[in-house]
């Protein structure tokens, strides 16, 4: 179990090194800090300075690694745009887009599961066969027209809800929150829904899937046949082995989210990182770019990871599966 | 004198398919006494399965019972088996490697299965689950093992405590033994006759092993094609069979004694008729060496309570 | 082409109405693009022929100054909103045919080389598709985009745009061509036509380019018409960002960008259009791919 655990984190450890490296690529080589720091008709000997001091002089695997250290002390260098630093900049949009993350995870993962549910147990239903067919075309919508089609119809034409930002975020100090003032929670709907709209379908059909599986199994008609109502042989038996596959999926699709909140950012104007990142690019800021990548690079190994360990935890087989290979 | 405690009357199950409808279980009427084991044989397919998901009402669409009536302890029960299910009957089934939900430990489903129908607190119901287990023969502190760390005799064992784990009248043994090593399938079926005998539970045994069922019921009953082909006590069937298909699959079960050895096994010529392709009259009637005019034309009824074949009524 | 109209292939697609109208489709919009130029009322990226005087108006409605009318309506520049959506659906088919031939051709050959020759060769490319797999591709394709940008000279950025948004997408898509063709190559390998090729003295790349690469096409046309539609909406998505095609050579998705910001003043038509155009584009791509891949290849599902 351990050495299993060890050996999928060394793998984690890897990739992260290789992510850090491509940012540090970005960071080093694309774009000039120089002309960047001091513009194109400085002198050669304030050039020269900057140069040493910022130490580009060193052998490539030195840079490398100074890089990687100011990383892990969440130094990512300065902003070409704004020149504050990167790192601040951070910090200041991370909140919103974790609320954001958040609410649209919790809306795709409950209501992804309880209408695969409902659509692999009522499989001949009239309501959730119209559930399935309108999730095939929701899914071949490209996201941001739904972001668009949102405001249209609750925005523009209803104008229940507003069409950008995060209304009134509440400032903790360390976070500022949407959560605590109505026109925030109300700002957060719109965002949320299409942010989590395409993986609530994905967990749907997932799912369902699933659940059909393992409603055929034999363990499913003994636990009929033992006389235990509908209620327990559903939830107790057939949704405990359908949710292993279906919190990895899941899990790896939270990764998902974070990378596509910078569509919805955008068409939300939302303040977050993602915006930060698409602004990053349209401005060639290289430095918000690697520090971006680093981040999301970050994200994704570890929610990778987490999902293999919790996947380990769940289903006892593969844990002791898992221990006697560890084991011989 | 016995007394009755499930009966069919007449029963049909049928299946809508493209090609028209077929008749998994035709017109089956038989009777289980309290405290008696009935085994069913026949082929896959002969309708044995069917007629014990009948039973337990737990045929998967788009099967249904189409016709006849189950009556148990004097009581229709068909209309709704849902109330019996898991108390008063319950179930075995072939592979006890995919019966028992492998995400849960054995003791879980034990408990849950017991408060299900049982008015006892969940310290009696666990108690109860560690007095099963140890009935089996398996040691109750491993209560809280799951599934996978049992071999597939033990799993079996779980499974029999869990059927008998409500105090049934009835349980339906649906080739218990099939998916079994042989070393371990007598000992299996040894424990169920024996649990169920000290308890009066009836059995209803499902196989298409003749051995077994020559061990272990009391009665048999031989299905073919849908069709209950003869019915009798064990013994009587056996050692007099009155339908040619008994007859037949009687000298095709190979027997282990001196004389027999090296002898070439008898085999019944083709092989039981699709169900969407049945002959008219009896359905045994191309493969039956005495089959006449008659058997081709019109279904023999059962004879004197005992088989289906033409052949005993022109005896008597 | 006798043949053609003999096989399996023809006669499933004669009996699949949605095949056959989602391939209808997909035609027509790439005819009205090649020939944009002829059908198009007006050329919308000449200036001379805008009148800002017939700005906003409503489709099918007459100009209330100039009294024109338009079939679609105009947009805030007065230009003709049918013509910008032909020339618009031009972009759009141009960079989304041009990207995944890219990433088919990138990842054919990585496949084959992983494939035919293995070793750590195949260990690297197949480490890196896995890699990048965990990455949704739109993620990849903005950060190529991005780089891209910088590495270019500031004056370049604008007229390059076309060519570096192929260059992201395609270089974000070429992975499931290399893991299909890897897989089909080496089963192809050990067929003995391969080591007849091998032993009458034909080098490598011969064997891989004549010999396996036709044997292994099949799935990899499947996997470039799915492609397609993921392309077509990766660089919809991206231009809608504000990222991809410029406000000089809009494509469907800069023509929604646009139409976004006329919604709260009531002129829907801007934004309607180019999203109806989009989504018929990309929604028959996808139908066709989907029955192509059911068709020729079941097992890719």
């Amino acid at each position: 179990m351990l050495l299993i655990i060890l050996r999928r984190l060394g793998q984690s450890i890897f990739v992260l090194f290789l992510v850090a490296f491509i940012s540090f690529m970005i960071f080093r080589y694309v774009g000039n800090p120089v002309d960047n720091l001091l513009g194109q008709e400085a002198t050669t000997e304030r050039r020269e300075a900057l140069i040493e001091s910022l130490g580009l002089n060193d052998p490539l695997h030195v840079q490398y690694f100074d890089f990687v250290v100011r990383a892990l002390q969440f130094d990512f260098g300065v902003s070409y745009r704004t020149g504050m630093p990167v790192a601040e900049m951070i910090v200041q949009r991370l909140p919103a887009t974790i609320e954001l993350a958040l609410v649209s995870a919790v809306f795709a993962i409950l209501l992804g599961v309880v209408a695969g549910v409902y659509t692999a147990i009522n499989r001949r239903g009239f309501i959730a066969n119209a559930i399935l067919s309108s999730s095939l075309i929701g899914v071949s919508l490209p996201t941001f027209l739904i972001g668009v089609l949102l405001i249209w119809i609750f925005a523009v034409e209803l104008k229940w809800l507003p069409s950008f930002g995060r209304g009134t975020a509440v400032d903790l100090g360390f976070w500022s929150t949407g959560f605590l003032t109505i026109s925030g929670l109300k700002s957060l709907i719109l965002p949320g829904i299409m942010l989590g709209l395409y993986q609530m379908t994905l967990i749907m059909r997932l799912t369902r899937a699933e659940m059909l599986e393992v409603l055929r199994q034999d363990y499913i008609k003994f636990a009929k046949a033992r006389g235990l109502p509908d209620r327990t042989v559903y939830f107790g038996h057939a949704l405990k082995n359908t949710l292993v596959p279906v919190i990895t999926i899941a899990g790896l699709q939270l990764g998902s989210i974070v990378a596509f909140a910078i569509i919805t950012e955008t068409v939300f104007q939302w303040p977050g990182v993602g915006l930060m990142f698409i602004n990053a690019v349209y401005f060639v800021d290289i430095p918000v770019m690697s520090a971006y990548l680093l981040l999301v690079g970050t994200l994704f190994v570890l929610i990778n990871l987490i999902v293999d360990l919790l996947y380990l935890l769940i289903d006892p087989r593969l844990r002791d599966g898992q221990l006697r290979r560890a084991g011989s | 004198m016995t007394e009755t405690l499930l009966e069919l009357k007449g029963l049909e199950v049928t299946f809508k398919t493209r090609r028209g409808v077929l008749k998994a279980v035709d017109d089956l009427s038989l009777t289980v006494n309290k405290g008696e084991i009935l085994g069913i044989v026949g082929e896959s397919g002969a309708g044995k399965s069917m007629t014990g998901a009948a039973i337990i009402g737990l045929i998967d669409p788009p099967g249904r019972v189409s016709k006849g009536e189950i009556w148990f302890e004097q009581e229709r029960m068909d209309e709704h088996p849902q109330q019996l299910r898991g108390k008063q009957i319950s179930m075995v089934f072939q592979d006890p490697l995919t019966s028992l939900n492998p995400l849960r430990t054995v003791g879980d489903q034990l408990v849950e299965t017991i408060l299900a129908h049982m008015y006892v607190t969940k310290a009696q119901a666990r108690q109860r689950a560690q007095d099963g287990l140890a009935e089996v023969g398996i040691d109750p502190d491993r209560i809280n093992a799951y599934p996978h760390a049992f071999s597939g005799g033990m799993r079996q064992r779980v499974v029999i405590a869990l059927a008998l784990a409500t105090e049934p009248k009835l349980v339906i043994a649906d080739e218990p033994t099939t998916a079994l090593d042989v070393s371990v399938q007598a000992q299996v079926l040894d424990l169920l006759k024996k649990l169920c005998r000290e308890r009066g539970t009836s059995v209803i045994l499902i196989t298409h092993d003749m051995g077994v069922m020559a061990q272990t019921s009391d009665r048999i009953a031989v299905m073919y094609a849908g069709r209950l082909a003869e019915i009798g006590d064990t013994r009587e069937v056996l050692s007099n069979p009155q339908h040619p298909y008994t007859q037949g699959l009687m000298a095709s079960t190979p027997s282990v004694d001196a004389k027999s050895f090296g002898s070439e096994l008898f085999q019944i010529p083709g092989a039981m008729p699709k169900l969407d392709a049945l002959p008219p009259g009896c359905a045994f009637n191309p493969r039956c060496s005495q089959a006449h005019e008659r058997c081709r034309t019109s279904r023999p009824p059962m004879v004197s309570g005992r088989a289906a074949c033409w052949l005993m009524e022109d005896a008597s | 082409m006798q043949r053609f109209l003999q096989s399996d292939f023809f006669y499933a697609f004669t009996r699949s109405p949605l095949a056959m109208v989602s391939l209808l489709v997909v035609v027509l919009m790439v005819l009205s693009a090649v020939f944009a130029n002829f059908i198009a009322p007006t050329n919308p990226f000449d200036p001379a022929s805008l009148n800002l005087m017939n700005g906003f108006t409503p489709p099918m409605e007459a100009n209330m100054f100039t009294g024109e009318s338009f079939l679609l309506g105009t947009d805030d520049q007065g230009r003709d909103l049918f013509s910008a959506i032909l020339f618009g659906l031009r972009v759009s088919l141009f960079v989304g045919i041009m990207a995944v031939g890219l990433a088919m051709v990138l990842g054919v050959l990585l496949g084959l080389i992983a494939g035919y020759v293995g070793g750590w060769l195949d260990t690297l490319i197949m480490r890196l598709a896995d890699i990048q797999m965990t990455f949704p591709s739109i993620l990849i394709a903005m950060l190529i985009f991005g780089v891209a940008r910088g590495l270019l000279p500031p004056e370049l950025r604008e007229e390059m745009a076309i060519t570096v948004l192929i260059l992201s997408i395609g270089l974000s898509e070429w992975v499931n061509f290399a893991r299909t063709v890897r897989g089909s190559t080496m089963v192809e390998k050990e067929k003995e036509y391969v080591a007849a090729a091998r032993l009458i003295g034909l080098n490598r790349w011969q064997i891989m380019l004549r010999h396996i690469l036709p044997n292994v096409l099949g799935p990899v046309l499947v996997i470039a018409t799915i492609t397609l539609a993921l392309a077509i909406i990766a660089e919809a998505t991206l231009s809608f960002l504000g990222v991809g095609a410029p406000r000089t050579e809009p494509s469907l998705g800069t023509l929604i960008r646009i139409g976004q910001d006329f919604l709260f003043s009531g002129e829907w038509w801007i934004l309607l259009f180019p999203a109806l155009t989009l989504l018929a584009l990309a929604l028959s791509v996808n139908l066709f791919g989907d029955w192509l891949r059911d068709t020729l290849n079941p097992r890719l599902r």
